[in-house]
């Protein structure tokens, strides 16, 4: 293993630095006792049930969750499927990250791979947590029924206690844990009927409040290994410029760095600790090639974008005859749409733990792509995919980010431990700024829509052309590229529910574009939502219409939009005028609705604008039809979240490119919401006794076309750009 | 040397005097409840209290607090306004990733300490350094009020 080390301290220093560690790869050295305690590892003795299932003599109930907890909930609402069927006390249900193992944790509609995202945790597990549930919930039956010697069918489960009403015995889980865990696993368990929930459909509260107000809870950016490393690292300053030389005089002599070593995607500093390393990274001296680098800015790829527009693209949806339509039409109206890049911006920028071992190598990070980052870590070391032990932590948001289909700061991470033979195990710390410049981003689009109405006033023809980057392509998702479109860059307009007879959707993907990008909350909903909406609105209202009448006449077919939009409409009183706002303000609502995975949301957003274009969402009323709502609680608050992420994006979010260059580094650059912008948010929960669907991301897409339709109503014009400008929100 | 007072414990510690607080308590003392999130003094993830007051830490240095009483998150549940704003975050289950949530409950407290009716706008002034990128906004602001109200009932 040579490591193209450019700088290396002398040898004394480096061990010195390593805090006595022996040179070669190190053992892999367990979280103490205070760490572990800090993730919740109990110390009783506990027996396995199934895969997703540990009970304690001390009758802690561990649910094991393949899915990563980032914030939507994740760990609560996999318990609660889980405890639901076994009957468990919900006090001593607690949780765990399941470890990277595709065989027996994958993501059920993922096929061999195990992952979060797409809004699929809650989807997937549900009938395979039930499941686990009812069948270790079977083998407790089946214990009692031995020790008390009564028939199975008598005994009784509530809260954690397992009971036989005639013998008036009694016993808690933990003391049947050792023999239920010894019982056969019975196949054919029932499971139970809806009605007779206690936990799903209730109040579970979350699993992970208690550690995440008091400091406990562990994310990667808390992880401390015995003579660990912290490497911060200087990347290229344009996307594709390479590394030409560097001096790292400066670097070294800052006290607490240990190494430098050039990596493919930089130079790594490694030091003691953080401060000591990201001051040494900013003492490189760094000459980079940047002749083939990418050098094109926000404007000029948004013109080629436009120039794209003007030719046809491949058709992603074609119904009827579009062009008859519109030959026929009595009114075409058009409008245009622009869509900037978009950092995700988590609150933890990316990180990453990973270590050596002898049996392969160990990672800590807020997992969200367990089996690609294996796969990619197994490459850079030469490993089986089975060495590579991932440790899922919390991550401190993601919004896509962590889902990498490069395995970028992971493999970056593991280069870095490369470079350093795997002497020591290394903490990847990408600064804000790093974070922020580190690309994959939503991608940028443009879209350009057409209505045809014809003489007898119906909207009788759409056409929708969409440009932008893939996503997918050269991705391990690839698959779900078919004749040249990726599904994900239409999503949200190829399937448009509105019953319009001839209908085409086409689609340009630029591939000279070096921009990384990347599914970011609602991938492709977070623009086609907006463009479809939006442009529906100032069809309703050239045509007269009122907009939600206009929708629900449209969407005869799809009763669940149809469900939402009517119970948002009442519940915002959409019937009733809007209050007038201060005297020189004006006011406007709006409405969107858009399904996303399965989920339907639709929101009516309250706008008052001042004169010299302030926008403020006043309210914004939600209706949410997700199916059976396992947590309703958490789906309220996946809701209101959601309206303050995707605000952010509707009054700021834009990554600007000049010359190649990510111009903003930190939050002055690319602001986010604040406390004193956020709407009042009201959530309504259609009862569904559908099999549940996912809610982390489907509160995002029809917020920002909601905005603009109140804006549309306020001013009668609707922002054909996101963010919005304040020059365009003018009296 | 640089000599700070920690969560009540007299700390020494050896590290360059331009050392952000923030990474002190965090790489060298091991209090990993108060986070990085900006570097800037633009997000508030890493506030703590600086002889009760909330101060950014990551533009903080070490010897500037020299002497100083510093609490961070790991040890706010020693005061009543501390423990009260805890129970009204769980009671709310306010957090999403939690990556914010120290910063926001140590402001939280820091407004709470001198002003025990806070009216939306107190609010708005107290938290608007504070991002959350979940966006958990709504609930902060029903958990501050809550908090305020559970203190007021105690004092009674
Ligand atoms: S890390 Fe200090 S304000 Fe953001
Ligand atoms: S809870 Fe995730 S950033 Fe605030």
């Amino acid at each position: 293993m040579s490591a193209p080390a450019i700088e290396n301290l002398s040898r004394r220093g480096f061990l010195k630095g390593m805090g006595g560690l022996t040179l070669g790869f190190c053992i892999a050295v367990p979280l103490g006792p205070a760490a572990l305690a800090k993730i919740g590892v109990s110390q009783a003795p506990t027996f396995g049930f199934n895969a997703f299932l540990r009970i304690g003599s001390d009758d802690t109930v561990t649910v094991i969750s393949k899915h990563l907890e980032m914030g939507q909930g994740t760990y609560t609402g996999l318990a609660t499927i889980l405890a639901e069927e076994l009957d468990a006390d919900w006090k001593t249900v607690k949780v765990e990250g399941a470890p990277a193992d595709a065989s027996r944790y994958n993501n059920l509609f993922w096929g061999p791979a195990q992952g979060t995202g797409g809004s699929t945790a809650i989807a997937n597990s549900w009938g395979q947590l039930r499941a686990a549930g009812a069948t270790a919930r079977a083998m407790l039956v089946a214990a009692a029924a031995k020790r008390w010697q009564v028939p199975g069918a008598e005994i009784t489960m509530r809260d954690g206690v397992v009971s036989h009403a005639a013998s008036k015995r009694r016993a808690r889980f933990g003391e049947l844990a050792e023999a239920a865990a010894q019982e056969k696993l019975l196949i054919d368990v029932a499971l139970k009927k809806p009605s007779e929930f206690r936990l799903v459909g209730r109040h579970a509260p979350r699993k992970d409040s208690a550690d995440k107000v008091n400091g406990k809870a562990l994310f990667t950016q808390d992880v401390q290994l015995p003579g660990m490393l912290v490497a911060v690292v200087a990347h290229p300053p344009r996307f594709g410029a390479v590394l030409r030389g560097v001096d790292a005089t400066a670097a070294k002599r800052v006290k607490g760095v240990v190494e430098v070593v050039q990596i493919p995607s930089g130079v790594a500093v490694l030091a003691n600790d953080t401060w000591a390393a990201k001051k040494g990274r900013d003492a490189l001296k760094l000459d980079w090639d940047e002749s083939k680098a990418f050098k094109l800015g926000s404007d000029e790829i948004l013109a080629k974008y436009r120039e794209l527009a003007k030719k046809p693209g491949l058709v992603a949806h074609n119904a009827g005859d579009a062009d008859a339509a519109f030959a026929k039409a009595a009114r075409v109206l058009r409008a245009e749409f622009d869509f900037p890049y978009l950092a995700h911006a988590a609150m933890e920028p990316m990180n990453c733990v990973v270590q050596r071992t002898a049996k392969g190598c160990e990672v800590w990070n807020g997992e969200q792509l367990h089996t690609g980052d294996q796969h990619a870590l197994a490459a850079v070391f030469g490993l089986k995919v089975e060495q590579v032990k991932i440790n899922m932590l919390y991550a401190g948001g993601s919004f896509g980010r962590r889902a990498n289909v490069k395995s970028d700061y992971v493999v970056e991470a593991a280069n870095i431990v490369k470079a350093i033979n795997g002497r020591a195990p290394v903490k990847l710390v990408w600064l804000r700024e790093d974070d922020m410049r580190g690309g994959y981003y939503r991608p940028m689009f443009h879209h350009a829509l057409e209505a045809a109405i014809d003489a007898e006033g119906r909207l009788a023809g759409w056409r929708h052309r969409l440009v932008g980057q893939s996503i997918l392509k050269g991705s391990p998702f690839e698959g779900m590229v078919k004749n040249g479109i990726d599904a994900v860059s239409v999503e949200g307009a190829a399937n448009l529910p509105y019953a319009i007879p001839n209908l085409r959707v086409d689609l340009h993907t630029p591939e000279d574009i070096a921009v990384p990008v990347l599914w970011w909350r609602s991938v492709g909903s977070s623009h086609t939502a907006y463009s479809t909406e939006v442009f529906l609105d100032q069809v309703a209202r050239a045509m007269g219409r009122d907009p939600v009448a206009l929708r629900l006449e449209l969407l005869s077919k799809h009763p669940r939009h149809a469900a939402v939009l009517r119970l948002a409409a009442e519940k915002a009183g959409w019937d009733k005028p809007l209050a007038s706002g201060k005297a020189g303000t004006r006011r406007g609502r709006g409405v969107a609705v858009h399904e996303s995975f399965q989920s339907y949301v639709a929101q009516v957003a309250e706008v008052t604008l001042a004169a010299d274009g302030a926008l403020k969402v006043d309210r914004v009323v939600c209706a949410v039809d997700c199916g059976i709502a396992v947590n309703p609680d958490n789906v309220r608050a996946q809701v209101e979240g959601a309206v303050g992420f995707a605000l952010s994006a509707v009054l700021y979010g834009e990554i600007a490119l000049k010359d190649g260059v990510v111009t903003a580094g930190n939050f002055d650059g690319y602001p986010i919401l604040r406390i004193n912008e956020m709407p009042k948010v009201e959530v309504h929960i259609l009862p569904s006794p559908a099999d549940p669907t996912g809610i982390g991301e489907p509160g995002v897409p029809p917020l920002a076309p909601a905005v603009a339709n109140a804006v549309g109503a306020a001013t009668g014009k609707y922002p054909g750009r996101l963010p919005f400008r304040v020059e365009d929100l003018k009296a | 040397m640089i000599a700070l007072v920690v969560n009540g414990k007299a700390r020494q510690l050896d590290v360059a005097p331009d050392t952000p607080l923030l990474w002190a308590l965090r790489d060298t003392l091991q209090l990993t409840g108060t986070k990085y999130g900006c570097g800037q003094a633009l997000c508030g993830a890493c506030t703590v209290h600086v002889d009760g007051v909330p101060t950014r830490s990551c533009v903080t240095t070490v010897s500037a607090v020299a002497g100083r009483k510093i609490t961070t998150v790991e040890a706010i549940d020693a005061g009543k306004v501390g423990r009260a704003v805890q129970d009204a975050w769980r009671k709310l289950d306010v957090v999403q990733c939690g990556y914010c949530q120290s910063g926001q409950i140590m402001s939280a407290v820091a407004l709470l300490t001198t002003n025990r009716k806070p009216s939306d706008a107190d609010i708005d002034n107290a938290m608007a350094g504070n991002l959350c990128r979940c966006a958990t906004y709504q609930r902060i602001r029903a958990a501050i009020q809550e908090a305020a109200r559970n203190l007021a009932g105690s004092k009674a």
